[in-house]
């Protein structure tokens, strides 16, 4: 049987880990549906459509779908269950806010945030923070599945021609009424996909000192991370938490300021291509993991890396 | 407004964990237990609306093995009212768990169930949602700002883009952002009063629900290991090797 993937999407564009999440159930099955809720989202269907890999999409609307309510989209996705094996999401604030709900609904134990797929029926998922991985083989007759997105590459984003398919709404669910959405906007990379994440933490001391961390990021266009340490102690907004309860990336380069790398920081930054650490503390967990440590006051070690930085012909962007 | 509240006993944040050598699961003998640290932000808030007049009862429930009734006792030591225990053995699954949870609301009748967000355990983030769904209660999941409002919440989550609010009619579940609040700690005396509070106790299998795992744990092992680094000595040398040797700028 195929795969249901649910796309996510702001009603005019998908996001991004759609395409993550497009590989990842093309590993488990050739067969790969996908629906859309949403209002006015036919150009995210559209976007959905030319997924090489999706063979058919789709398409829910109603008003009452325009702010992603689980309590509305859980049982469109319930109904639609019948024709699948595997119901497929990213393990992202979405994904996990709805994914359980669907899951419960049919009587389904679900695999949360798989890194892996070995089997149609066994996954890998990383366990108590990423400290020991688990392989898991679901023994319900349907899977519900949310993946991990920066461990599956995104697919290609065009070229593919999938038939756009209507599908009826379900009712309103009234006892829940989305109010407002504060989204921090930035002309930054996006902290979940970014090449270059540089992240500051308690050692940066105060949120105004996060501008050696904003000057950093600008020079190596990278997203801008933060330990919980920092977010809690308001140096940054919680959209820059990485961490095992916030996001998780997995860049090229990873820049840790600051941050003595508690075990929940690890979790989110640990399988980065390069982990650089600037610490003046020598005996931080985080050199356990950097593969290039510099044990240095931090408020000197920055501007200096800035001007050697500026040394430099080129830049990777 | 009676709360109920769903707290998991779990090895520390603070270990070090280690895989089994049979590959079977972790090491938890001899290992240091607390409860899940978002769980603790659900009972500080749910003690938080009861010292502030809108609840009358807190009521924490665990599930899991005899040693998870010193979750629930720590809970009373913060300000829980009474306890109940439901007795499990092995694995269980977050299903499982919300099966049971039902159980128990629809004997307590709550007006509201907290509990964390995600165990950092098993890391699954499932439970609060799927109890929601078998209820067919509203779900205000990753809560950072919880406000009520005659009959009503007013929730602020945490979401990937930043901040989203939602209103939700009570009953309701929530599940708990460790931005919630800052959980007390128990002083000597509560710990002692607690002891006296009464604590339910109940075996899963007297609450008629199929509590058998779906899924198979085929084997737990030590993630890779990341290859040791090096300390370099001055930032010169730090953007030189960036440069040239791991090539990323």
């Amino acid at each position: 049987m195929s795969v249901l993937l649910i796309a996510e999407h702001n009603n005019k564009e998908l996001k991004p880990f759609t395409l993550n999440a497009s590989t990842a159930a093309s590993q488990i099955d050739d067969d790969v549906h996908a629906v859309i809720i949403g209002h006015n989202c036919d150009e995210a269907a559209k976007a959905l459509s030319e997924l090489p890999l999706i063979k058919k999409v789709i398409q829910v609307e109603a008003a009452h779908y325009e702010n992603f309510v689980a309590e509305n989209f859980a049982p469109v996705i319930v109904k639609l269950a019948e024709n699948y094996s595997h119901i497929i999401s990213s393990a992202n604030t979405f994904g996990k806010n709805l994914m359980p709900r669907i899951a419960a609904a049919l009587d389904t134990s679900q695999i949360s945030d798989i890194i892996k797929v070995i089997a149609p029926d066994t996954f890998l998922r990383p366990i108590y923070a990423g400290n020991a991985f688990a392989t898991v083989k679901s023994k319900d007759a349907k899977k519900c599945v949310t993946i991990r997105p920066t461990s599956f590459d995104p697919c290609e984003s065009s070229g593919g021609s999938a038939p756009i398919e209507k599908a009826d709404p379900g009712e309103e669910f009234a006892k829940t009424k989305f109010i407002k959405r504060e989204e921090v906007k930035s002309d930054r990379p996006e902290l979940g996909t970014a090449r270059v994440v540089v992240s500051g933490g308690r050692g940066m001391q105060s949120g105004d000192n996060f501008k050696l961390i904003t000057s950093l990021a600008d020079k190596l266009n990278a997203a801008i991370g933060a330990s919980r340490a920092a977010v809690d102690a308001g140096y940054i907004s919680n959209d820059h938490q990485v961490g095992q309860t916030g996001k998780v990336v997995v860049p090229d380069l990873y820049i840790a300021v600051g941050i003595s790398g508690a075990i929940q920081h690890l979790a989110g930054m640990k399988e980065s291509k390069v982990i650089v650490a600037i610490n003046k503390d020598g005996e931080a967990p985080i050199f356990s993991v950097a593969d290039y440590g510099l044990e240095a006051d931090l408020f000197e070690a920055v501007p200096q890396f800035l001007e050697e930085l500026n040394k430099l012909n080129t830049i990777q962007k | 407004m009676k709360i109920l509240v769903a707290v998991k006993r779990v090895i520390d944040y603070n270990v070090q964990i280690r895989v089994k050598e049979d590959n079977t699961g972790v090491v938890t003998d001899n290992v240091k237990m607390s409860t899940n640290p978002p769980d603790d932000n659900a009972i500080e808030e749910a003690v938080k609306i009861k010292e502030a007049g809108k609840a009358t009862e807190v009521v924490a429930v665990s599930i899991g093995e005899e040693k998870a009734q010193e979750t629930v006792r720590k809970a009373l030591a913060v300000g829980a009212d009474r306890g109940i225990l439901v007795k499990t053995e092995g694995i269980i699954e977050p299903l499982a768990v919300s099966k049971l949870l039902q159980k128990i609301v629809e004997k307590e009748k709550p007006d509201l169930v907290f509990m964390g967000k995600q165990a950092i355990d098993d890391d699954c983030n499932q439970t609060g949602q799927m109890l929601s769904a078998l209820l067919n209660w509203p779900q205000a999941t990753f809560a950072s700002k919880i406000e009520i409002k005659d009959g009503k919440l007013e929730v602020t989550r945490e979401i990937d883009e930043g901040l989203e609010t939602i209103e939700i009619n009570v009953p309701a579940i929530v599940t708990c952002d460790l931005r919630l609040n800052e959980p007390r700690y128990a002083s000597l005396p509560n710990i002692m009063k607690a002891k006296k509070k009464p604590i339910e106790q109940l075996n899963a299998s007297d609450l008629g629900v199929d509590i058998t795992p779906r899924i198979e744990q085929v084997k737990v092992e030590e993630p890779p290991k990341r290859k040791a680094g090096i300390k370099v000595s001055s930032v010169a040398e730090l953007v030189q090797k960036l440069k040239n040797e791991a090539k990323v700028i």
